[in-house]
């Protein structure tokens, strides 16, 4: 079903919607971004279209819905275990991106499908979770969707376009529930669009070509040269200052640790708890003892990039696509100007003209 | 004690079981054993995550299990070790797993094994040492060297008694002293020579150690002639959750927890961390 609707009614919707779902959108935070008069967009529980920014890309990926910064997995009470419940339990819908929610389908199979079994905690918020799109056409500044294959998506049971006949809203709704919803809505007529705007056709459009553009390298078999090239990776060594942010910002970074804590002295109180990891950040390869495996920025940088362009491709497979999805968040968030995707340029730029020169 | 019913997909719960023998074997290393109740019963060479609630969790490898008891040697090393190893005969450790593949024991039948084992690293071959301990007759040799610091680190002392008395069995240290005078000392790659080397190709060597012994151990052995993917090693890295989620042990598409930490030298040797 295709609608072109008005904000009254795109509100009168959301509230409709609200009462069978929690739906989270960007929201823009004025004056909290990172830097003097920023300001930082982030994923957060909505109600009505005024709350939601829908002109800009996210600072942070919507990713800590489904996989939360810290999150308690056991609480501990004396000698007794106890699995917390979820907060909500009502089902949820993300308004995303589409490079967004490839980046979701991504962590789906760190979490899902990767090892022994599931994991349970992800498992558990991710059974609740579908997707509503954000369309977006001409991506953003640091955006390089297109060239890795993530730019489009078609996982959604609804789109909203704010582009086609403003001031109306277009709405595509796929979901025979959702499409209940809507068509539940009463409304007087001077709420509504006119018959002839309303019906008016559209297609949801995704981005074709971004500003950015990543050639990727053509290969099977990394050479193992580049891993060990310290003049192609030192140049991260000092620049990267390893915050964690490209990692924190990043829509299919998974990685976790898992930390005890307890509440007071008496130490009968407390709780396991699992946090954000970061591959950047010292101690991530850190054994006890204090054996580190990668010790510098440089072969962290290296770490990182072959797993989001490398790595997880060859172990997933060629159809699961690159981890990477181009939101450029990395790009767009680094203090040092470090760029993720002039890394996977060099990358490949070196690896042609070692190819070329006949090296291995 | 576990007070509900927990949803048996979680496999983040750990489990209770209870500490029936503790072995001092030096000064900072502990062999537990424990009553093997509730979580599955490991193979050769597989760990399990160790935790203590409000403390923390690690991965630790079976040192050796019976149908109904594993061993867990550990050592006194960060917050969680420390607290272990306060523990007494009766208290318990809560484990989930166990995790990770295992040294394919079966695949060795006819074969000469030799296993080299530095420090620490003999724990996770101890099960391995142990069955064919007991069936001898399954391999067609069997030659076992061993190296520690120093006197004061051996491990295991009361098997490798058993163990020298029923197969070549070869303790080297890097730092001799009186009380080891006329035995090995040096490192475990200046006795890889003394292993018989009459019948290479049937030969299959398991090393398990830090990573630089496991590197220089491996190419002395494909030196005399040993194949790539008849060496098996047995990695360590740092884990979180052992079952392919948190990351942490990943080298490039491999997961140690769930892909390893049994490896091939062949692909081992190829890891780039």
């Amino acid at each position: 079903m295709k609608r072109n609707i008005t904000k009254n009614e795109f509100n009168l919707f959301f509230n409709l919607l609200n009462i069978h779902y929690d739906i989270f959108a960007p929201v823009r935070k004025k004056g909290q971004g990172a830097f003097s008069d920023t300001d930082i967009i982030y994923y957060e529980k909505v109600v009505t279209f005024d709350e939601i920014e829908w002109a800009e890309k996210s600072t942070y990926s919507p990713k800590d819905i489904v996989f939360p910064v810290s999150q308690t997995i056991i609480n501990f009470i004396e000698d007794r275990l106890f699995i917390p419940n979820m907060k909500s339990s009502k089902p949820i819908y993300i308004l995303m991106r589409p490079c967004d929610i490839n980046g979701i389908k991504r962590i789906d199979e760190i979490f899902l499908n990767n090892g022994p079994s599931e994991d349970f905690y992800y498992k558990r918020i991710r059974e609740k979770i579908s997707f509503a799109l954000i369309e977006c056409i001409d991506g953003f500044e640091n955006c390089f969707c297109v060239s890795m294959n993530a730019n489009k998506n078609s996982d959604w049971d609804f789109a909203i376009s704010l582009d086609k006949y403003r001031p109306f809203i277009s709405i595509e709704i796929k979901n025979a529930k959702i499409e209940n919803i809507f068509h539940s809505m009463v409304t007087d007529a001077s709420n509504i669009a006119a018959p002839e705007v309303a019906n008016k056709n559209f297609e949801i459009c995704f981005p074709e070509k971004n500003l950015k553009k990543v050639m990727l390298p053509n290969i099977n078999e990394m050479p193992a040269s580049i891993y060990s090239d310290s003049e192609f990776w030192d140049e991260y060594k000092n620049r990267c200052i390893a915050c964690g942010r490209c990692n924190t910002t990043c829509v299919t970074c998974s990685c976790f640790s898992t930390n005890d804590i307890r509440y007071d002295d008496s130490q009968n109180v407390g709780e396991r708890q699992r946090v954000w990891a970061s591959c950047h950040i010292s101690k991530f390869s850190m054994m006890a003892g204090g054996h580190e495996m990668r010790k510098d920025n440089a072969s962290r940088m290296r770490f990182k990039t072959f797993h989001k362009i490398y790595d997880y491709k060859k172990r997933f497979g060629e159809e699961k696509g690159h981890m990477c999805v181009g939101c450029g968040r990395c790009d767009d968030n680094c203090p040092e100007y470090i760029s993720f995707s002039m890394i996977i340029n060099k990358l490949s730029a070196r690896i042609s003209a070692d190819i070329n020169e006949g090296k291995k | 004690m576990i007070n509900q019913t927990y949803d048996a997909n979680n496999i983040f719960i750990p489990v209770p079981h209870k500490i029936m023998d503790i072995i001092t074997e030096t000064e900072i290393d502990k062999t537990y054993r424990l009553n093997l109740n509730v979580a599955g019963l490991p193979s050769y060479g597989q760990f399990y995550e160790v935790s203590l609630p409000k403390i923390g969790e690690a991965p630790i490898s079976v040192s050796d299990f019976e149908k109904d008891w594993i061993d867990l040697t550990i050592r006194k090393i960060g917050t969680l070790t420390n607290c272990i190893h306060s523990l007494k005969i009766g208290d318990v450790l809560y484990l989930r797993g166990p995790y990770g593949n295992f040294f394919p024991v079966d695949s060795f039948a006819g074969k000469h094994l030799v296993i080299a084992a530095g420090g620490c690293g003999l724990a996770p071959v101890r099960s391995v040492i142990n069955y064919f301990y007991r069936n001898l007759e399954k391999l067609a040799k069997f030659e076992l060297l061993m190296g520690f610091k120093t006197i004061n680190d051996l491990l295991f002392k009361y098997d490798i008694d058993r163990w020298e008395k029923k197969f070549k069995s070869i303790i080297t240290l890097d730092h001799g002293c009186d009380l080891w005078a006329d035995r090995p000392v040096g490192l475990i790659t200046d006795y890889v020579g003394q292993v018989d080397f009459s019948d290479k190709e049937n030969i299959c060597v398991i090393i398990v150690g830090p990573p630089v012994m496991i590197k220089f151990t491996a190419d002395k052995f494909v030196a005399a002639g040993i194949k790539k993917e008849n060496i098996i090693v047995s990695m360590e890295r740092r884990m979180s959750c052992g079952v392919g989620k948190c990351g942490h042990c990943k080298i490039d598409s491999t997961y140690i927890c769930c892909d390893g930490p049994v490896f091939t030298y062949e692909r081992a040797e190829r890891f780039i961390d």
